[in-house]
């Protein structure tokens, strides 16, 4: 090997061989229109690499039958592979207690879970929620239906321009009615990363649990749980690599126990007749019916397969690929960044004068450049910046810049179109 | 597929200068149209005598899609019975959601510009709005030139597609 060839590749910063990592992801080599797929749509999902989608294969071939049931071969190697997979996220958040991960279908039933379990049981009339600006849908609507029923109030912190919560406003939100805090760990709107630990300490001064949205966190930030001391996290698998339809709740033991269960039937019961149904213990209370095993052990899978890279070393790459294009976009005139905190994961939301989102998107599209275009399931973001909609592109760690060089020279296409 | 080719100089003209783009003095029907999943609102007034269209007109805020489609569907409808304009709004649909022939004998004229959307199922929508909202004008009995407080109707369009 000669001098050239050995530091080809090092001239990036990070250590991460993107090209290894590409390799493993056989969606990336999709054709759109003839040309290379450009995927930019990550913080909506991410892409599964084969080490995941070969998990899943030789569960299914090998491995599976009902869980926590029978007595047979499969069915105690699906139980135990299931269990498994509970335990890597236990370490990957780092919970002291396996039993306080609980496996939801994803972030917005996490989110539902501890709306029924917890706020049905403990929010009374009168009593108020603190949520911010930057929620997603699914952390505003469930404490909305709450609210309705209970005749609780909602309180919500607003941001400043730049899309950064007004930490001031939300200290001055907390009163004696303040039961409960659900907020956003990472926007998926607009990528601002916000000071959750510092929140959780504030609500906690207060007496107030707090429930962390981790769905755009958890895929960039490495998670310690007890670090940030929250009493919920939630989080779904498809934006970490994994399957759709499983994702987990976090929550705190005392807190877990004390709660309803959600959700009635088998598998979470000790006993059952028909005067009295004895409750299981947690997490088993929190799971009933036959699980996605399969996908749960693909996201345990997943967690494998980035704790291997390792989630500082993904940020840091994704960082890199946010400056750059932050940079980029910088120099297109009519181009508008929408979101600017000084703390951003890689989510760039944009808009262009005069052309309409939708617009944007469908052009790009036949640059086989894939973004989100659309609310985002932040209306009230949108709001906010008086945009019906907005552009999203959202990087991986297996984007490369070349990649955001086609997203800009797809972006002066659509510029022109319009011209 | 060929996204850009629905990008074509007809579509992006009536999007750069949308014809009968504005508000109507007399208006006898009205409704308003609304894609709740990219906020695009449009507004539609038309005027009825004798059953005639005679004029149309419409506003709001829409993609280019949207707009093109419904600035190109005031010239086709302006001038038509009120049945000749139910038909071509059927026509229509029928072409946007891929289930008409273009081979076989309609109406449509220029408007088959928009055909190329079937193959976008996100995008036909956009294109359908102004013709869901022209329908419910229609079949709006409210004349908002003389109870403007009325609620106009709405024409909504969800994931139909
Ligand atoms: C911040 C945030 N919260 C919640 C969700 C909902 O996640 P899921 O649809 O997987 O339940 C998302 C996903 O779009 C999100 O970005």
């Amino acid at each position: 090997m000669n001098l050239a060839e050995a530091t080809r590749g090092i001239a990036v910063s990070t250590s991460l061989d993107i090209e290894k990592i590409r390799a493993d992801f056989p969606i990336l080599d999709l054709k759109i229109d003839g040309k290379p797929l450009v995927y930019l749509d990550n913080a909506a999902s991410s892409q599964m690499p084969q080490p995941v989608i070969d998990r899943l294969v030789r569960y299914q071939t090998t491995q599976h039958a009902n869980i926590n049931r029978a007595v047979h071969y499969l069915s105690e190697t699906a139980t135990m592979e299931y269990q498994k997979a509970r335990c890597k996220l236990q370490q990957f958040i780092n919970a002291r207690e396996d039993r306080e991960v609980i496996f939801t279908s994803g972030t917005t039933d996490a989110i539902n879970l501890v709306m029924q379990g917890y706020g049905r049981k403990f929010i009374q009339a009168d009593d108020e929620i603190i949520l911010t600006t930057l929620e997603h849908h699914s952390n505003i609507v469930p404490w909305q239906m709450l609210a309705q029923e209970k005749g609780a109030k909602i309180r919500v912190v607003p941001i400043n321009d730049a899309g950064e919560l007004d930490i001031e406003a939300y200290k001055k939100l907390f009163n004696e009615r303040t039961k409960f805090a659900s907020l956003i760990h990472v926007s998926n709107a607009l990528g601002t990363i916000n000071p959750i630990k510092e929140m959780i300490a504030y609500a906690h001064q207060q007496g107030v649990p707090v429930l962390v949205d981790g769905a755009q966190a958890a895929p960039h930030i490495p998670i310690d749980v007890q670090d940030l001391g929250c009493d919920f996290y939630a989080f779904s698998a498809h934006k970490l690599c994994g399957p759709t339809g499983i994702g987990i709740l976090y929550g705190k033991a005392q807190h877990l126990e004390s709660m309803q269960p959600f959700k009635g039937g088998g598998d979470m019961i000790a006993s059952v007749t028909f005067e009295k149904t004895t409750y299981a213990a947690i997490p088993h209370k929190f799971e009933a019916g036959t699980p996605p095993i399969a996908a749960a052990i693909g996201f345990g899978a997943a967690i494998d397969y980035l704790s291997a890279i390792g989630i500082d070393q993904i940020a840091a790459y994704e960082n890199e690929l946010l400056a750059y294009a932050t940079e980029q976009f910088n120099c297109v005139p009519g181009v508008n960044i929408i979101g600017t905190a000084t703390h951003k994961a890689a989510v760039l939301s944009f808009t262009i004068d005069g052309i309409h989102p939708h617009d944007i998107g469908t052009i790009l599209n036949h640059d086989g450049v894939a973004v989100r275009t659309g609310h985002h399931c932040a209306q009230p973001v949108m709001q906010r910046y008086n945009v019906p909609a907005t552009s999203r592109a959202s990087f991986a760690f297996y984007n490369k810049k070349t990649e955001i060089d086609t997203l800009i020279t797809g972006i002066k296409t659509v510029q022109k179109v319009f011209l | 597929m060929q996204t850009n080719s629905l990008y074509q100089e007809v579509i992006l003209d009536h999007n750069r200068k949308p014809r009968n783009y504005g508000t109507l003095e007399h208006a006898s029907h009205h409704a308003v149209g609304h894609n709740p999943l990219c906020g695009d609102r449009l507004d539609i007034a038309l005027q009825l005598e004798h059953d005639l269209i005679n004029a149309i007109s419409f506003h709001g805020e829409s993609c280019a899609i949207c707009k093109a489609s419904a600035s190109m569907m005031t010239t086709a409808v302006k001038g038509k019975t009120r049945v000749d304009a139910e038909a071509l709004i059927d026509e229509f649909r029928d072409m946007a959601t891929g289930k008409m022939d273009l081979n076989d004998p309609h109406h449509l004229g220029r408007l088959t510009v928009f055909s190329g959307i079937r193959d976008l199922p996100t995008r036909v929508k956009c294109a359908i709005l102004p013709w869901h909202t022209l329908h419910a004008a229609l079949n709006s009995m409210t004349s908002v030139s003389t109870e403007t407080d009325d609620e106009p109707t709405q024409a909504i369009t969800g994931n139909h597609t």
